[in-house]
């Protein structure tokens, strides 16, 4: 398996590797993929827009250069929280970029409650030390216009060593991206372009979105990393939570475009198996053990074995079937990370009973 | 002729501190909708803000491609969403107007720019949001301000005049490819205002023939209460006022 170091490869030849319920495993593409989904059937994708979450900046105590990565939302305005400041919850990085692997970054200086920091040209406080040294609740201070004209100026994207070429924010967002919330690319989205939906509407599948601020999928620190997912506001339109409704009654599929529309729905029917419209804090890890209750398809990257994502992926399917995806993968040089192809798995006990069927 | 309230609607207005923008924000700021606005010179935003506290100013050119992201984040974030996007800052091209042959190439890039390729890259920037205003039940709408010149060949009005043509035409198809996702897209020719723009076009036009913006603004208003508000009545893709 490689990892992905083009740019944007996916819309037009990304790949698709298919686990079906039975548990066959076949290659295809991405343009394949409303001809394996049936009248009736729902996608569910997360339309959260990627943030500029990566700021260069300086730590005023020690007037060390900084690398803060936004990872968190505290108390956001757009899941209806109420907040006087715009804050998140970050992890601080030394001097140095994304061309630097996160595991060889020098660590920043020692960070504590109360110290200024200089971000994306704002004025920041760290206003919280998050049981690791280099994870920190921060505060602007600024006007909320003023904090979002400064991110949105000054940020750049999140990104990786395994992609050295510069990112535009425009690479990172989907087709379909929406609120500014996101940390990181919900990129498994980055499979449907408008063409798709078009096809997905004509053979009778329907479409509705969710909002989950993804967070970043790599610090480089272990402790941190065994950390991931950290928590993740959602929001689940009523649209969407009747659409869901009315697939399940009439026996579609449920079909997550990415592991976040997983987390936001399986937490938001954790307790009566229904999913009701409305904000909530996703939190805890969805693994084997997990038992689903939405969701019967999942559309993803292809996953390391140990990562948070993979350790998603086998709530859908049995350990062999995972295990030759695994190896389908990697004897076909299919393409790892955000930017690279696709696998669809099939849960063994999803819904058949579909319109067309 | 009572003026629709417009209250839970958030607009987003470019060119927004000059002649029709301007006029734009008072007007759907007066009828209580959400308003972001944009413009190039911090100093007009920082005018127009002490005017209408509530409106939200973004400075922004969106002739420039890397502004486009930072002016669509700041829209949404500010806003929350987006039902209505109306395209109104303009360029006219070699000031004072010339004829084609004597117009630089770089001066036809600027009209194109500013009135051709910056509106297709915020509204395809803010397709995502505005497809989520239709699919929560709302009936979005992307407004593109035209002029008669994109119909009628004047002379010396040619960068402007090629570049709201191009708009029309691509308004036209754009809207008809999304229908299907419940977005609309409607050219607006608001007529001869006065307004900086038309001075800078025709500086001896006599203002008291020229159409007052505050006019155009509010059937400019009338048609978004009329496509947004109440939808299904009386949809045109060209409106000329």
């Amino acid at each position: 398996m490689n990892a992905a170091t083009g740019r944007r490869p996916r819309t037009r030849h990304a790949r698709l590797l298919v686990a079906d319920a039975s548990g066959r495993v076949s290659n295809r593409t991405h343009r394949d993929l409303p001809s394996l989904l049936q009248a009736g059937d729902l996608v569910v994708a997360n339309d959260a827009a990627t943030l500029p979450a990566s700021l260069a900046g300086v730590h005023i105590p020690s007037g060390s250069a900084i690398e803060v990565r936004l990872a968190g939302h505290s108390s956001p305005a757009w899941a209806g929280e109420s907040a006087t400041a715009v804050s998140f919850t970050a992890v601080v990085f030394g001097s140095g970029d994304h061309r630097t692997r996160t595991e060889e970054r020098p660590a920043p200086p020692r960070l504590r409650v109360g110290d200024a920091l200089l971000i994306a040209s704002l004025r920041a406080r760290v206003v919280g030390i998050n049981g690791h040294p280099r994870l920190i609740d921060l505060e602007f201070e600024h006007s909320t216009d003023d904090t979002w004209e400064g991110l949105a100026r000054h940020g750049r994207p999140i990104q990786y060593a395994h992609v050295p070429e510069t990112l535009a924010i425009w690479d990172t967002w989907t087709s379909f991206a929406a609120p500014p919330v996101a940390f990181e690319p919900p990129s498994a989205g980055f499979i449907l372009d408008w063409s798709m939906l078009s096809h997905l509407r004509q053979r009778g599948v329907r479409f509705a979105t969710l909002t989950h601020a993804a967070g970043i999928s790599s610090t480089g620190d272990p402790e941190l990393d065994a950390r991931l997912p950290f928590d993740e506001f959602y929001v689940i339109p009523a649209s969407t939570a009747i659409l869901i409704e009315l697939t399940k009654a009439e026996g579609g599929r449920v079909i997550a475009i990415g592991t976040t529309v997983v987390r936001a729905l399986e937490h938001a029917a954790r307790e009566t198996g229904h999913v009701a419209g409305g904000r909530g804090l996703a939190t805890g890890r969805i693994g084997p053990d997990t038992a689903l209750r939405v969701v019967d398809a999942i559309v993803s990257g292809i996953h390391e074995p140990g990562t948070s994502h993979y350790e998603l992926l086998r709530a859908f399917h049995r350990e062999d079937v995972i295990s030759s995806i695994s190896e389908e993968a990697a004897s076909n040089d299919y393409v790892a990370h955000e930017f690279g192809d696709a696998v669809l798995i099939t849960r063994p006990d999803a819904a058949t009973a579909s319109l067309a069927a | 002729m009572t003026r629709t309230n417009l209250q839970p609607l958030r607009v987003a207005i470019t060119g927004g501190t000059s002649g029709l923008g301007a006029a734009l924000v008072a007007e759907l700021v007066g009828r209580h909708a959400q308003v972001a606005f944009v413009a190039r010179h911090r100093d007009a935003i920082e005018r127009t803000r002490r005017q209408f506290p509530d409106a939200h100013g973004i400075v922004g050119d969106v002739a420039r491609k890397d502004d486009i992201h930072p002016i669509a984040i700041q829209i949404v974030a500010a806003l929350g969403g987006l039902d209505v996007l109306i395209n109104n800052a303009s360029s006219l091209g070699p000031v004072p107007l010339a004829p084609l042959a004597d117009t630089e190439c770089e001066e036809l890039e600027i009209a194109l720019a500013t009135n051709l390729v910056g509106p297709f890259r915020l509204t395809r920037t803010l397709l995502g949001t505005l497809a989520a205003s239709a699919r929560n039940g709302g009936h979005p709408l992307v407004i593109n301000i035209s002029s008669d010149a994109a119909v009628t060949p004047y002379p010396t009005w040619g960068a402007y005049g090629a570049s709201k043509a191009a708009l029309l035409h691509l308004t036209r198809i754009w809207d008809a490819e999304l229908a299907a996702e419940g977005i609309r897209l409607v050219s607006v020719d608001p007529g001869d205002m006065d307004t900086p723009l038309h001075a800078l076009a025709v500086p001896d036009a006599n203002p008291a023939t020229l159409k007052r913006p505050h006019v155009a603004a509010r059937e400019i208003a009338d048609l978004i209460a009329s496509t947004v508000i109440t939808p299904g009545v009386a949809y045109r893709s060209e409106v000329l006022l």
